[in-house]
Parts: C-alpha cells; sequence; structure tokens
C-alpha cells in the first residue's frame, strides 16, 4: 500500500528502525510492553495483520491511524477484551496471555474506553472500588483517602464523593483513569482521550499525563490528532489499515509526514474555502427560546440568520445549546416562544417553529440535519444500507409497499462516491466503523438535494481523509447555493472553513464573526464569557 | 468469554461474520439431531422403556391417524395464528404477552354475536357479524396498551398481562349468564341444531379452513413487516424512536396501529375457534396458547415462514406427549422434559450461528 522505496525506512521493526535511525540507545530503556506478530481477524476482516510494537516505561506513544486501522482492537488484546489470533505479549520481558481484562490488570495494564464504565447512581470513590476483591473488611474513608493522594501526586482534580451523574464528561474520564491507577495500572492506555473534551480540559489531561509519565508509566494514546501527538507523546507508531507502518520519535517528525504514513499517500492540509456567491437570507431565528423538562433554559433570545450560499459555523463549549438549536430548527424540539422563519425560493417566509419533521416535508421545505447521535438518531444501526437510505425515502411512491431499488442505488451510489468501506450493501451500519457511518449518513442527507444542511460535529471522531470528504462535501453544496451550518468543536477548523462563525456561550449568542478576519484567540473568548454582549 | 486450560492454551470464543443460510440451517439440523439423541439416552436412563418405541409413540400422536394428523393441524395453525399476531409488535419491540386475552375476547365476540342474532339473522350474516365483532374486540384490547404506551410510556408487559385476567373474568362472567343447561356451568354447543353462525366446512375437512386462514395470515404477515411501509416504519420504531422522530414517523400512531393489527389478528384467532370448530366457549379455550405463540415468535426470530415449523414442533411433541402417557403408563410430565431437552438445543445451537470456537493456531 506504501510505494517501496520512499516509505521503506518505515517498515522494519519499531526497535531497529530507531537504531537504524540514528536515535541515541538509552541502554535504559526497557520495553514494558512488547507485541510480536499480532493477528487478529473478524470473521473475513482482518484488523490487525502482523503487528509488532514496543511500549516504553516512562514514555507517551501515541498510536496513530484512521478509523478502522486496528488501534482500538490491538489495544484491546492488551487489555484482555480480545484474544489474538496468532502472536506473542511480552510484559516486562516475560511472555504473558492475556484472557480478561483482570489478567491485564493483574499484569498492571488498564485501559480507558472511550465509552465511560460507570455507575451514574455512585460516587466516584464507590465506582473506583467496584469489582475490588480487597479481602479484609473495607472502608469507604480509606479509599477515598488514597484516591485523595493519588489524584494530589498526578494533579488530578477530583472529588471523590460526588456523584457520576453530577459529573461532566472530563471529570468521568479522570474517575476512570484513577481507577486504573487505584488498581495499580503501571501501562496505561487511553482511547482517544480528548475527543469529548474542550481545548482547556484537554490541557489539563497532558499535565497529568505528563506526571503520570515522569512517575514511570508506560503511557499509550490512541488518536488520530496530529497536533496532539506532537504536544504531547514521545514516541508514535503508525498503523494503516491493520498493519505496522512505522514508529517515529516526535520530536524528529511533523504532522505532513504522519499524514502520509498514517493515509498511505500524499495528503494536502488546508481546507479550501471558496467565496460566496449569491448569500441571501435563507432561515430568519428571532428570539429564540428552549426550556427543557427540568425547567432549565438551553437557548435563550437567540437571533441570527442562515444565509443560502454560505457555510454558517457555530463554536462554543459542548452543551451550550448547540443541538437544542439545531434540532429547533429540525422541529424536533419544544420551543418556548421565538420563531424561525424559512423563506422559499419565491421569497414568502414560513414560520417553522410549531412544526415536526413530518410537517416540515409536507411543506416542502427540504432540510437535511446530521444530527450528533449518529447510530442514535440519524442511522439505524441494526439496519443495512440500503434500509438507511430508505428512511428518507421509503414514503416515495403511491401504494402500500416499499420501493427498494432507489435506496439501493443509492446506497451503492454513496458508497462508491464517499468510498466507505463496507462488506455490503447489505451490511448493517453498525458494523461500520465510525468514519464510514457519518459518510454514509452525510450522503444520506445531502442526496436528498437540501436548501438547508444542518450539521453537528460532522467530523467527529473521524480521520483526516474522511474529515476532507467532508469538507469537500460541504464546500460543494455551499456552492449549489445551499445554507450550510456547521457545528464544530475545532476552531482551527471553524476558522478555515465557515464564512461567518455563531459562537454560543450559556444558551446565548455571545458574538457572530466573520471567518475570514476573526482570530481563534478571538473566538475563545466569546466562548468562555459573553464578550461584552450584555 | 473464554475457557482457559490449565497449560495455558486458551480456547476462546470468535464472532462469525454472517454465515449462509445453508450453513446455518445445517447447524440448527444437527442440533435436532443431538436433541433427539439426548431424548433417546434420557428415555432409556430414566424409565427403561425403548427409546425408539417411546418416539414411535410421540410420532402416532399426530400421525397415527387422518383425524388425529387434523386435530394437530388444526392446533397447529391456532398457535401459528396467534405467534404470526405477535411478531410485528414484538419486532417493534412492544412486548405484547397478552395474546391469550386478546383470543379470549374475540372469542367472547363471536358467541355473543352466535347467541343473539343466531335465532334472529340469516346464517351468513351471522358470521359476518361475529368476524367483525371479534376482529374488533381484539383489535380494542390491542389498542388500549397501545394508546397507554404512546400517550403516557406505560409499562406495556404489564399491561396486556393484565388485559387476559379481564378478558377470561368476562368470559366467566358471561358463561354463567348463558350457561345452558342452567345450572352446568357451561354455555354447551351453540346453536347446536339451527348450525347459526357456524362457519362452512370444506368438503369433508372441519379443520381445512383453519389451515387455510393461517396461511393466508403467514403470507399476509410476510409481506406486511418485509415489503411494506408500515412493517418498515415500525421496524424503525423497535430499533430507535428517536431516528423515528427524526424521520418524521409518528411513533405513537405507529404503536397504536401495530397493536391494533396483533389485537385484530388474535380477535380473528378467537373467531376461529368458536365459530370454526369448537362452537362453544370455556374460560380455557385457549389454553396457554397466547403466551406459547411468544415462544414460537422468538424461536423463529418472528420469520413468519419459520414460526410454522417451531409451531409444528410444539404441537407435535405436546399431541406426542399426551400419546406416551397413556401408552407407557408414564407421567405427562416425561414428554414436557423431552420437548424441553429439544428447546433447549434448539436455541442453545443459535449460539453456534453467532459464534465460533477457536484454538489459538501456534503451538507453545
Amino acid at each position: 500500500m506504501l510505494e517501496g522505496g520512499s516509505t521503506g525506512k518505515y517498515l522494519c521493526c519499531p526497535l531497529s528502525f530507531t537504531q537504524a535511525g540514528g536515535a541515541k540507545v538509552d541502554t535504559k530503556r526497557q520495553p514494558a510492553v512488547s507485541m510480536r506478530g499480532i493477528t487478529k481477524t473478524f470473521g473475513k476482516v482482518v484488523a490487525n495483520d502482523n503487528v509488532s510494537i514496543d511500549i516504553y516505561k516512562g514514555e507517551i506513544l501515541s498510536l496513530l491511524g484512521e478509523n478502522g486501522s486496528g488501534k482500538t482492537t490491538l489495544m484491546n488484546m492488551l487489555s484482555g477484551i480480545y484474544y489474538p489470533d496468532s502472536g506473542h505479549i511480552y510484559i516486562n520481558g516475560k511472555e504473558e496471555l492475556i484472557h480478561s481484562p483482570k489478567d491485564a490488570l493483574s499484569l498492571g495494564i488498564g485501559m480507558v474506553h472511550q465509552h465511560f464504565k460507570l455507575v451514574d447512581v455512585m460516587s466516584a470513590t464507590e465506582n473506583i472500588v467496584l469489582g475490588l476483591k480487597e479481602g479484609r473488611k473495607f472502608d469507604l474513608k480509606t479509599v477515598a483517602d488514597r484516591i485523595r493522594e493519588i489524584c494530589s501526586k498526578y494533579g488530578f482534580d477530583l472529588d471523590p464523593d460526588q456523584k457520576v451523574y453530577d459529573m461532566s464528561v472530563s471529570q468521568k474520564q479522570t474517575v476512570e483513569i484513577v481507577k486504573m491507577l487505584y488498581r495499580k495500572a503501571d501501562i496505561l492506555i487511553l482511547d482517544e482521550p480528548t475527543a469529548v473534551l474542550t481545548p482547556q480540559e484537554t490541557e489539563k489531561l497532558f499535565d497529568v499525563l505528563r506526571n503520570m509519565k515522569k512517575d514511570g508509566k508506560a503511557i499509550i494514546i490512541i488518536t488520530h490528532k496530529l497536533n496532539e501527538v506532537l504536544e504531547i507523546s514521545d514516541y508514535v507508531d503508525i498503523l494503516n489499515k491493520g498493519k505496522f507502518i512505522g514508529s517515529l520519535k516526535t520530536s524528529e517528525t511533523n504532522a505532513q509526514e504522519m499524514t502520509d504514513m498514517m493515509v498511505g499517500h500524499a495528503v494536502k492540509l488546508n481546507i479550501d474555502r471558496p467565496e460566496p456567491k449569491d448569500v441571501k437570507p435563507k432561515i430568519e431565528i428571532s428570539g429564540l427560546t428552549v426550556i427543557d423538562e427540568d425547567g432549565i433554559p438551553k437557548l435563550q433570545d437567540v437571533s441570527f440568520t442562515i444565509n443560502s450560499g454560505e457555510i454558517l459555523g457555530i463554536a462554543g463549549i459542548s452543551g451550550s445549546g448547540q443541538r437544542e438549536l439545531l434540532e429547533s430548527i429540525a422541529g424536533l424540539q419544544k420551543i418556548e416562544s421565538g420563531s424561525i422563519k424559512y423563506y422559499e425560493e419565491s421569497g414568502k417566509a414560513v414560520e417553522l417553529v410549531g412544526t415536526n419533521p413530518e410537517t416540515i416535508r409536507k411543506m416542502g421545505v427540504s432540510l437535511s440535519f446530521v444530527p450528533e447521535d449518529r447510530l442514535g438518531m440519524g442511522l439505524v444501526g441494526n439496519m443495512d444500507l440500503t434500509g438507511n437510505m430508505m428512511l428518507r425515502s421509503f414514503r416515495m411512491g403511491g401504494g402500500l409497499f416499499t420501493n427498494r431499488k432507489i435506496p439501493h442505488d443509492l446506497a451503492d451510489e454513496v458508497v462508491k462516491a464517499l468510498s466507505v468501506d463496507t462488506p455490503g450493501l447489505s451490511t448493517p451500519v453498525r458494523r461500520l466503523s465510525g468514519g464510514n457511518v457519518q459518510k454514509v449518513l452525510v450522503g444520506r442527507e445531502i442526496a436528498s438535494n437540501p436548501t438547508v444542511l444542518l450539521t453537528a460535529y460532522a467530523v467527529r471522531g473521524l480521520d483526516i481523509n474522511s474529515s476532507y470528504v467532508i469538507y469537500d462535501l460541504m464546500n460543494k453544496q455551499k456552492e449549489k447555493g445551499v445554507a450550510v451550518v456547521y457545528v464544530g468543536e475545532d476552531l482551527d477548523v471553524l476558522l478555515q472553513l465557515a464564512d461567518r462563525i455563531l459562537v454560543l456561550c450559556g444558551g446565548k449568542v455571545s458574538g457572530i464573526v466573520d471567518g475570514r478576519k476573526a482570530t481563534k484567540n478571538e473566538v475563545g473568548l466569546l466562548m468562555t464569557s459573553l464578550g461584552g454582549a450584555e | 468469554m473464554k475457557n482457559k486450560t490449565k497449560n495455558g492454551i486458551g480456547l476462546h470464543i470468535v464472532k462469525r461474520d454472517a454465515i449462509p443460510w445453508y450453513k446455518a440451517m445445517g447447524i440448527r439440523g444437527l442440533a435436532l439431531l443431538i436433541s433427539i439423541a439426548v431424548c433417546a439416552i434420557v428415555t432409556w436412563a430414566l424409565t427403561r422403556q425403548s427409546p425408539l418405541g417411546v418416539m414411535q409413540t410421540i410420532f402416532l400422536g399426530s400421525f397415527a391417524s387422518t383425524r388425529r394428523f387434523w386435530v394437530m393441524m388444526q392446533d397447529l395453525s391456532v398457535l401459528l395464528l396467534i405467534s404470526l399476531a405477535m411478531a410485528p409488535a414484538f419486532r417493534m419491540r412492544f412486548w405484547n404477552i397478552g395474546g391469550e386475552g386478546q383470543v379470549m375476547i374475540g372469542c367472547l365476540a363471536t358467541a355473543a354475536c352466535m347467541i343473539n342474532f343466531g335465532k334472529s339473522l340469516p346464517n351468513g350474516l351471522v358470521i359476518l357479524i361475529s368476524l367483525i365483532a371479534a376482529v374488533c374486540a381484539g383489535g380494542i384490547w390491542g389498542l388500549v396498551p397501545a394508546v397507554c404506551k404512546a400517550k403516557w410510556n406505560t409499562n406495556e408487559t404489564l399491561f396486556t398481562l393484565m388485559m387476559n385476567y379481564v378478558a377470561i373474568q368476562l368470559c366467566a362472567y358471561f358463561i354463567i349468564i348463558w350457561e345452558s343447561p342452567k345450572g352446568s356451568g357451561k354455555v354447551g354447543i351453540i346453536n347446536q341444531k339451527s348450525h347459526a353462525g357456524w362457519l362452512p366446512t370444506i368438503g369433508k375437512y372441519k379443520y381445512l379452513l383453519t389451515v387455510i386462514v393461517a396461511a393466508a395470515i403467514t403470507v399476509f404477515i410476510f409481506c406486511y413487516m418485509n415489503y411494506s411501509k408500515h412493517g418498515y416504519e415500525l421496524a424503525v420504531v423497535g430499533e430507535s424512536q428517536k431516528t423515528a422522530k427524526y424521520v418524521g414517523i409518528s411513533v405513537g400512531k405507529v404503536i397504536v396501529r401495530t397493536m391494533v393489527l396483533s389485537g385484530a389478528i388474535c380477535g380473528l384467532t378467537g373467531f376461529m375457534l368458536v365459530a370454526g370448530s369448537d362452537h362453544t366457549i370455556t374460560t380455557t379455550l385457549a389454553s396457554g396458547r397466547g403466551f406459547t405463540a411468544v415462544l414460537v415468535a422468538w424461536m423463529a426470530k418472528f420469520n413468519p415462514f419459520g414460526m410454522i415449523f417451531t409451531s409444528f414442533l410444539l404441537t407435535f411433541m405436546s399431541k406426542g406427549a399426551g400419546e406416551v402417557a397413556s401408552n407407557f403408563n408414564l407421567n405427562e410430565s416425561f414428554s414436557d422434559i423431552l420437548t424441553s431437552i429439544i428447546i433447549f438445543f434448539l436455541i442453545g445451537c443459535e449460539f453456534f450461528i453467532q459464534y465460533r470456537i477457536v484454538r489459538q493456531k501456534e503451538a507453545k
């Protein structure tokens, strides 16, 4: 998959690479973990193909690769969730068989998964000791003290008595990490730890990780964010389509080189932003207020305009009302007050407040929505690609029966156009990797020729290649004159892609800035305060 | 998820890819054969009777005579009809366990029409009115829990279960009102002389009509679930209500519509029981088949054609049970043991269709 000569240097095993690469070989550098010739298949899919990596004490290793490149699978084998079909695992030089997460923990290996495994109604302390057999009569107070000790040692910010349901995502993650440390893990695996964090929270996590590294722990971060790889890790191991591509010293590489290795061919790293043409108001929102079931205001007096032929970026700390805003426009949200006016081609305005998706469709408003929750809302995980395409088109045509030919053709088209990696059209979408799921969803939403395209975190969890495919698609829609809304979390992307950026803060609009002129700092400030709007 | 031997060579379980249908059927067939072998061993070990003899007797329970065959077919059809009624609701993840009550209320409605209009209206009209009444009554028994689920998100399992008792108690009440002769506590054969409201028999086959109705409903439910817009909508609602709302499917409407259909088919089954075969009403007319149907539908994974097989299996075994009990002087429970062995293997083999067990390839 890589062209011969030029990339040949990556293909050797990691240890010999560091030697051949001229890096100083520290005699103290001992691998905490060596995985050798690991192969794992799921049915016909080869998730890992003869992968060998080393993980060292007192270092942070980034495991880099696109979606579906086998990063998580490889680490799941280290943490006992899967068992390799073949290959050997050595822990501190001794060969071990890891059959379960329990085996892994007894060897000092702990993994923090992308989806946290905590009991909501229990406190941090209770979650941390849950399932431990301490033998003697145990006392939650001493446990809490030990937890405090761990926290102060590494710089965690955690209240052991806080209930999990009261916690933010970042706090839950902290509980998961402390849980592993409490169980005396020396080898810590973090699966995409920053995917759900704000920039500030990410910084805090990195500080903690550096402290843990100083303490001699071996840390592995699964990621596909290049800037983070460069910032935090000492070494980076790159996987592509289940194969080990190479190991690089982070201080001696750069984003472009890593991307090329990860993707397998050269990629350009900037986003296009065509000049908007023929800009006119498409949706005008005024005084929109949404109050949730518990009486907490989610949106307060929000007013702005979405224009056709333009990409409107929406920035904000997660939970600032982005979801409620998009769902209000899509007719899925109970609205307290305010109005959402949609301008038809003729210039006639229709009110969208008080409608639902069915009435919006019947009104002839062609609105597409890529929700944040892909498999829970946008798609049906257990249905195949054709069945999911049908979600939008199953009503077409008269009669009582569905037409499977049209969605089948559409699925085929989307798979080809967006190079969706799937065994076939009759594969349930839950079996596809995150990026491919998103391609299916975006592909379907764009296929209905919308006049308004709403997207929530369209590239969350996607690798670089897939992300650029999505940016491209949105630009194409913009050029077609579609009003595109892009709710994003990566400010760098927002500033490169959006024509205007609306910043939400605590359910209020704290500012609307020009995407071409605004700076990251300016937007960041608006995200955290009302920026003098009061 | 693992099976570790002492020397460390592990067996582990791996999820299969989708496997071709013939392979899946092969595994199921093998499971059936093994289960029969186990049945033979158990039979011999517990009773010292010849396993072959017992099995032959089980077989004769359904096939000893033409009459027995038709009785088996009638019971199979009734069980199949109720199972078919369950399938759309289950696909929608609406756990309807009220089949029993929905059937009974259909029986009651039919009996009421036959008794009240039997003398005054022409035969064809009585049948038509009974049919409509039974289907509506069953439909209402499905409607009530569905509306409450849609409006207030009540628990459908408890609700449908309690509706069973309401239906059965109503039957008990009316049986006393209609009892004949007085004091017998039974309704007796309704319109025994006039045959008013009795379904016609096709040729000399008393039960053929039920079989034909069951076959027609099988095809109908299959098409409804797999090819109709309604079927697609209910599948989406079952998988994710959020997705359904997102694409503009009215979740409440789909729940109500599906449950009315489910109840209506049960009502129809009740009609077939009273007007078609039994011509009387007792509180045990449904005889637990409303619950057995849940098992039938699940074992066939809600596939209507699969349900033909599963309902045959259960009917066949229960007929065999009675026969074994009387011929060998064994307790009736004995054939329940055999039935459960077979069900155990058939359900258990699904594991091997989903997963396979592999040994680590490398020698240590």
